[in-house]
């Protein structure tokens, strides 16, 4: 257990000490991204080997880390796309995306308690359905192969992107429920009927009001899954207690990736909180897109507003050379309402700043880019704003 | 393209960020301007919904908040409360402990006899004809496939019993065009263009839910007309912007970057709303709603965006 808070200090020295960082946040806000930067950084400046593991990347993203149409195998980005973007990396980057279904798979075929459990498991007609939508099945896997990954070794850092959630936090929570799940004596109720024909009292209410709801063959067909299932609880259990304490290491480390605007921000205060009650080592809260500061200067204000006012007269005057006067004016006012409409936004974002200002010691700034970030040289530019203050 | 508003059932979805909720909160207040009696439902989420339409605490049961507008939020519990009362005439509250316990296992067996509940409610209303318009501030993109798919998945897999039956009129409801549409939100940037992209052909073919819009949410309005760019330009010019300073009084510097970033935005914009237009089926209606400089996001904005909708709509 580490509740701990790190102090003031950097990305930079946070990477340093952590072999696990989780980057989590509201969908939208560059969560993807900014993992994929602080890997490329990590392997650029501090060495070792170094992986992201990445759930959705965007196609242009996904190039940049030379994914494309790569499935779950890790690989390595090529010294070449480095050397392309102008950088000699201390260390290696590798990269892999997530194949839920693929991951399930294996773990139906690694937990099993033989192969031909496992072949009636992958047949059945529920499982895809299952496996696809499962209470929480995208974060379990995540997390499922994030450990894996660890316990393999063969891995200085990793860093993972989190699938966007229904709910906050299911990801860290999804281990123990997995575990909760395959010990309950529900699961047990419902696999009776097809277990024996001497349906337990205790069950019986359930089940009748079960079959007129359902119908009598699907519930017969839960029922055979999920005694299928149940063979693999042991298994499963033990390894969902497991991936339970590889998170709360004082080597895992979590991110709170935000943009400024109120939805993403509420969402980080209520990962930040939490984590913090959880007792997860909350690493950083990194703000992204943020608008620039200029935005809020006051005297740019009170200039924006004098030109908006007195157009006419400033092209008059200094609008020698430029274009007609009448021309120069109109410039001049969309130019001085574009800053006083985009000055509203960034003083919005600044209130949002500081009401999140109840975070970790490390709080990371990545401005607004102006284009999309589509190769490594871009993920560098976006990685040395989040490395230090 | 006034065609959006005359159906009955709408699915608002997008990828998270995009505004949806919003969206949402203003095709509903639209519908309740144009007369008709409006529900918009909120369905398993967040509760963004009713702030748009600053309502307060919204529950399972709808209220007014508007004239002819109800707001209501629906969760899986309550939808199964409703439905146990009125398909099975339980004395719901004495056998629900158990019932709902039970109902658990069967969510988590086949995910969409939850779903069906939840996405029962609204199609229920609309069946009953409890409402002219009733708006769905659904999933986002990753899921709601599988919420809208799941009357249709459920039925194939149930064959017998009460869900066959409820399964078996909904989709009347879900996949009658004339009805029932999905409106997918996205903003003009790569991931949520991509993601509507993706979404788009897959609506129909995989849930029978016909795509009846795509609402682009926050456009940064057009600078500069012809000719302005290149004055803009020379205006950059160290010793042009040095003459605008002084005539202005104040360095006007950080009001040309400002200006400078918000063309440059908007050029990145315009070709993923390119990528966009040219991806989307032709009579599929594409909206566009401005940015709003807004303080803050509420029931102002909310009608903001609805008069801008009404524009876009031709209304």
């Amino acid at each position: 257990m580490d509740g701990e808070r790190t102090g003031s200090g950097s990305v930079e020295t946070l990477l340093a000490a952590k072999e696990i960082l989780i980057t989590c946040g509201a969908g939208g806000v560059g969560k993807t991204t900014v993992a994929a930067a602080l890997a490329t950084m990590a392997a650029v400046r501090h060495g070792g080997k170094v992986l992201v593991l990445t759930i959705d990347p965007a196609r242009r993203l996904a190039d940049a880390l030379g994914l494309d149409g790569l499935g779950d195998k890790e690989k390595q980005l090529s010294p070449d796309a480095f050397r392309a973007a102008g950088v000699t990396p201390r260390g290696e980057l590798w990269a892999a995306m997530l194949d839920t279904k693929q991951s399930w798979d294996d773990l139906v075929r690694r937990h099993a308690p033989n192969r031909r459990t496992a072949e009636r498991i992958l047949a059945n007609k529920l499982y895809d359905n299952v496996t696809g939508r499962f209470v929480q099945s995208h974060e379990y896997i995540a997390m499922e192969r994030l450990y894996q990954l660890h316990t393999d070794g063969n891995y200085d850092l990793i860093v993972v992107d989190t699938p966007p959630t229904r709910n906050a936090l299911d990801f860290v929570e999804a281990p123990v429920r997995m575990a909760e799940f395959f010990s309950s004596r529900f699961l047990r109720i419902l696999s009776a009927p097809y277990r024996s024909s001497v349906v337990s009292f205790a069950s019986k209410p359930f089940l009748s009001a079960a079959d007129r709801i359902l119908g009598s063959q699907f519930l017969q067909d839960i029922a055979e899954f999920f005694s299928l299932f149940q063979t693999m609880a042991p298994g499963f259990v033990e390894r969902a207690e497991a991936v339970n304490r590889v998170l709360h290491e004082r080597r895992t480390t979590f991110a709170v990736v935000t943009t400024l605007e109120t939805a993403p921000v509420r969402e980080a205060e209520y990962f930040i909180d939490v984590l913090t009650t959880k007792k997860f080592h909350l690493g950083a809260v990194v703000l992204n897109k943020v608008l620039p500061s200029y935005l809020l200067d006051e005297k740019a204000a009170r200039t924006a507003t004098t030109l908006q006012k007195n157009a006419d007269r400033v092209a008059a005057d200094a609008g020698e050379g430029v274009g007609e006067v009448a021309q120069v004016s109109r410039v001049l006012t969309e130019v001085a309402e574009s800053f006083l409409r985009f000055q509203v936004v960034a003083q919005r974002e600044a209130e949002q700043r500081a009401e999140l200002s109840v975070g970790p010691g490390v709080v990371a700034t990545v401005p607004f880019f102006d284009t999309d970030i589509h190769d490594l040289a871009g993920l560098l530019r976006l990685g040395e704003q989040l490395w230090t203050p | 393209m006034s065609g959006l508003l005359e159906r009955k059932l709408l699915f608002v979805t997008g990828k998270g960020g995009v505004g949806k909720s919003s969206v949402a909160a203003s095709l509903a207040l639209l519908g309740s301007q144009r007369g008709k009696k409006t529900l918009a439902c909120e369905l398993d989420s967040k509760g963004n919904l009713a702030e748009f339409l600053e309502a307060g605490k919204i529950s399972f049961k709808p209220r007014k908040v508007q004239p002819r507008l109800y707001v209501s939020s629906v969760d899986s519990e309550e939808s199964l409360k409703e439905y146990l009362a009125v398909n099975l005439r339980l004395p719901v509250m004495s056998r629900l402990g158990p019932l709902a316990r039970l109902f658990d296992f069967a969510a988590v067996a086949a995910p969409g006899v939850k779903e069906i509940l939840t996405v029962g409610k609204p199609v229920y209303e609309v069946h009953e004809g409890n409402y002219d318009l009733v708006v769905v501030d659904a999933t986002a993109t990753g899921h709601v496939l599988s919420q809208l798919a799941a009357p249709r998945v459920i039925n194939e897999l149930v064959q017998v019993g009460l869900v066959r039956q409820q399964t078996t009129w909904m989709l009347e409801v879900l996949s009658d065009e004339a009805q029932t549409g999905v409106v997918i939100v996205t903003t003009p940037e790569e991931m949520p263009v991509n993601e509507t992209i993706e979404l788009a052909p897959r609506v129909e073919a995989e849930s029978g839910v016909h795509l009846a819009a795509v609402v682009v949410n926050r456009v940064l309005p057009e600078l500069f007309g012809r000719g302005e760019e290149e004055v803009f330009e020379r205006l950059g010019e160290p010793s042009c912007t040095a003459a605008v300073s002084e005539a202005a009084g104040g360095d006007v510097a950080p009001i040309f970057a400002a200006a400078g970033l918000a063309v440059t935005l908007r050029r990145t914009r315009a070709e993923h709303l390119e990528r966009l237009r040219s991806s989307v089926a032709a009579g599929v209606p594409v909206l566009y709603l401005p940015y709003l400089f807004a303080r803050a996001h509420g029931l102002r904005s909310t009608h903001q965006m609805a008069a801008a909708l009404g524009d876009e709509l031709g209304y």
